[in-house]
């Protein structure tokens, strides 16, 4: 019998081969000429990208600008109903670079969740809510930025569906002419980790704790870099261009070590219909595929990812993979938390960390954040709130860094 | 031995399973999201369901592009929720998205209101009514015990402590509220209930929940009754 080999190294070399991306020759086009195009015949309106923007590069190597500040919040409805730290950190990181946002009352959740799990909805009404939030963010004058993973890939595939169907067009307009709604697209669709990922050298030069000897694991939202996949942001730099870049290169540029492992490109075992009715997939997901894998080859002291869904999936599906003796036991947070703990954001008042069900101490113990005292006072803070002497948790009582507070020099 | 006993929905109408299929190639987006299938299996390596459930994106590209409408039928009954919505099958070399056809063929079953899909639906209900009155799918007050046992001691923390803990969120809009995720103004859920009753999504939930249909659509309605825009 015949057998043919190929050499291990002209593999290797193989693999270390970088592709050279031209975004003349991305097998998509991309979508921002069809925009101005149907603006140009008065269909839309294109809502510009602010200015000051960063310019970031995509999978296939076009520029994408990034907004810095007079951005509007699109929050995720996950997010804020089960781990409120996600949104509360990425508000306390604008506001210690003093940057103009809205976080605003005129918005629903783009409803993605609801539709992937159950498919009760359809393609109108889905776009016609995302509309219905753009045009929301138009009139304040402020560019929408999506905290949610879920979010951004649907109202990508919904902009999509928007520019390719004459009909779906129409259906839109019927519904938001009636409600007195222009019919508003953004230039680029921008999630928060672009934001963070754009500001990553700020959040670092403000750092007060050490994290040079934590290892994190990082995982990729699905939502975030599957869904219209050209348009997430890659970095020659990281990963050689191979994955998507966005946390970690947060992660390296906060001095932490991102370290991989196999099953990176799996999902979290979310599943949307299962997290909520079929647990049982979500559980054995996300203690087999990511946390016991993630322990077993890279051991790292916190997975870091920029979903909602994935920080709730990985984070509580872990109880019960203890009582199965799994190898589990590692806190997940998102990377605006990890950015606003570095930054010496208050652990309870701002990170929420008592949301979270993995146990987050370890963590803190080894990047010397003595969590006790800040514990203490949040107590003090409920039970205040409990006698009616304090209406709730303000900036006022949150905006300063703790090691400013303590007045102790900073670490880094 | 075939990958599914063809028999199984033998009573199923040969018409009725056509139709059904030919509903789902009639959406626009069939075209965008189905091209042909190598039969590679790449989809397969990626999907997380394809592990842990007796499914294959493989099987839902093979039979939509064969046009197989016994295959489709059993696909459309026993294994369309069994998918994850990840999208991790969109890595296929020919272009397919075997998640977005699924999307696809769940709409058409929800549209039709097929008795599996009605049960599947059942204990997702409760998600159903806050997404269409509140306009966001998880709020606090859903963090208990009885509903979340496997996530461990904490979510009777949680629910314990939720009024106090919800209002010690420095973030404007959502201290203190345990019903949503957010507070919303009465206006922008009144615009919600109008894209909801103007293209026909209540209708849609009536297929597979009369009941929740009926407790939705009385608050829509009456909501609705204040706007100019039912004329
Ligand atoms: S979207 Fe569905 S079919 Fe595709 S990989 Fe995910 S679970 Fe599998
Ligand atoms: S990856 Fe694409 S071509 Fe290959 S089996 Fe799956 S659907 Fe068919």
């Amino acid at each position: 019998m015949k057998t043919a080999t190929v050499d291990l190294d002209q593999i290797k070399a193989r693999k270390a081969q970088i592709f050279p991306r031209d975004p003349n020759d991305a097998p998509t086009h991309d979508m921002r000429e069809e925009l101005f195009e149907l603006e140009h015949k008065g269909e839309i309106i294109v809502q510009r990208v602010p200015e000051p923007y960063v310019e970031v590069l995509t999978k296939f190597g076009r520029t994408k600008k990034i907004p810095i500040q007079k951005t509007w919040h699109h929050k995720s409805c996950g997010q804020c109903g089960h781990i409120p730290g996600y949104s509360t950190s990425i508000f306390w990181l604008h506001r210690q670079l003093g940057l103009d946002f809205i976080d605003p009352t005129d918005q629903t959740s783009c409803t993605g969740w609801n539709y992937y799990a159950s498919a009760t909805s359809n393609a109108v009404a889905q776009a016609a809510v995302m509309m219905r939030n753009f045009a929301a963010a138009y009139e304040t004058g402020y560019f929408p930025t999506i905290h949610c993973g879920t979010s951004f890939g649907h109202y990508k595939e919904a902009r999509e569906q928007l520019v390719k169907h004459q009909d779906l067009r129409d259906g839109v307009r019927r519904v938001l002419d009636k409600i007195g709604k222009p019919l508003v697209i953004p230039e680029e669709i921008v999630h928060y980790s672009e934001w963070m990922h754009a500001l990553r050298n700020e959040f670092a030069k403000r750092q007060v704790f050490d994290l040079s000897n934590i290892t994190a694991c990082v995982h990729p939202a699905c939502h975030y870099h599957k869904i219209v996949p050209e348009d997430a942001i890659y970095d020659w730099e990281i990963f050689g261009g191979q994955r998507t870049a966005t946390v970690t290169g947060l992660i390296q540029a906060l001095g932490a070590t991102p370290a991989d492992y196999s099953t990176w490109f799996d999902c979290c075992g979310f599943g949307f219909r299962h997290v909520l009715v079929q647990r049982d997939f979500t559980r054995s997901f996300a203690v087999q595929r990511k946390i016991e894998v993630m322990i077993m080859e890279a051991n790292p002291d916190v997975v870091i990812t920029h979903d909602t869904g994935c920080v709730t999936t990985l984070d509580k599906s872990q109880f019960s993979g203890k009582a199965h003796n799994f190898k589990v036991g590692v806190p997940v947070l998102s990377d605006a938390q990890l950015a606003a703990l570095a930054m010496g954001a208050h652990p309870f008042r701002v990170l929420q960390l008592h949301w979270h069900s993995a146990d987050w101490r370890p963590l803190l113990d080894k990047i010397g954040l003595d969590w006790k005292p800040y514990w203490q006072e949040f107590e003090d803070d409920l039970a205040k709130i409990r006698r009616g002497e304090k209406e709730g948790v303000t900036w006022a009582d949150s905006d300063t860094p703790i090691r400013q507070r303590e007045n102790v020099p900073t670490t880094v | 031995m075939a990958y599914r006993d063809n028999s199984k929905y033998a009573d199923v109408p040969q018409e009725t399973k056509q139709q059904l299929f030919d509903q789902v190639k009639a959406d626009e987006r069939y075209n965008d999201y189905l091209y042909g299938c190598y039969e590679c299996g790449i989809c397969v390596s990626a999907c997380p369901s394809a592990r842990f459930y007796d499914y294959s994106p493989r099987v839902i590209a093979q039979t939509m592009a064969r046009e197989d409408i016994d295959r489709f039928y059993e696909i459309l009954a026993d294994d369309i929720w069994n998918c994850a919505q990840c999208f991790s099958c969109v890595r296929c070399p020919r272009q397919n998205n075997p998640g977005g056809l699924v999307t696809l063929i769940r709409e058409v079953a929800v549209r039709n209101g097929l008795k599996e899909t009605r049960e599947v639906l059942q204990g997702y209900s409760r998600v159903i009514y806050k997404v269409m009155l509140k306009g966001n799918q998880v709020s606090p007050d859903m963090l208990r015990p009885d509903f979340f046992p496997d996530w461990g001691p904490w979510v009777k923390q949680f629910s314990d402590n939720m009024r106090e803990w919800r209002l010690a969120i420095p973030t404007e809009t959502m201290r203190g509220v345990t019903d949503a995720a957010w507070k919303t103004d009465a206006k922008t859920l009144r615009e919600l209930y109008y894209i909801w009753y103007s293209t026909g999504n209540l209708d849609l939930i009536k297929e597979v929940d009369p009941g929740l249909h009926d407790l939705i659509a009385e608050v829509v309605e009456e909501e609705l009754a204040e706007t100019e825009w039912m004329e």
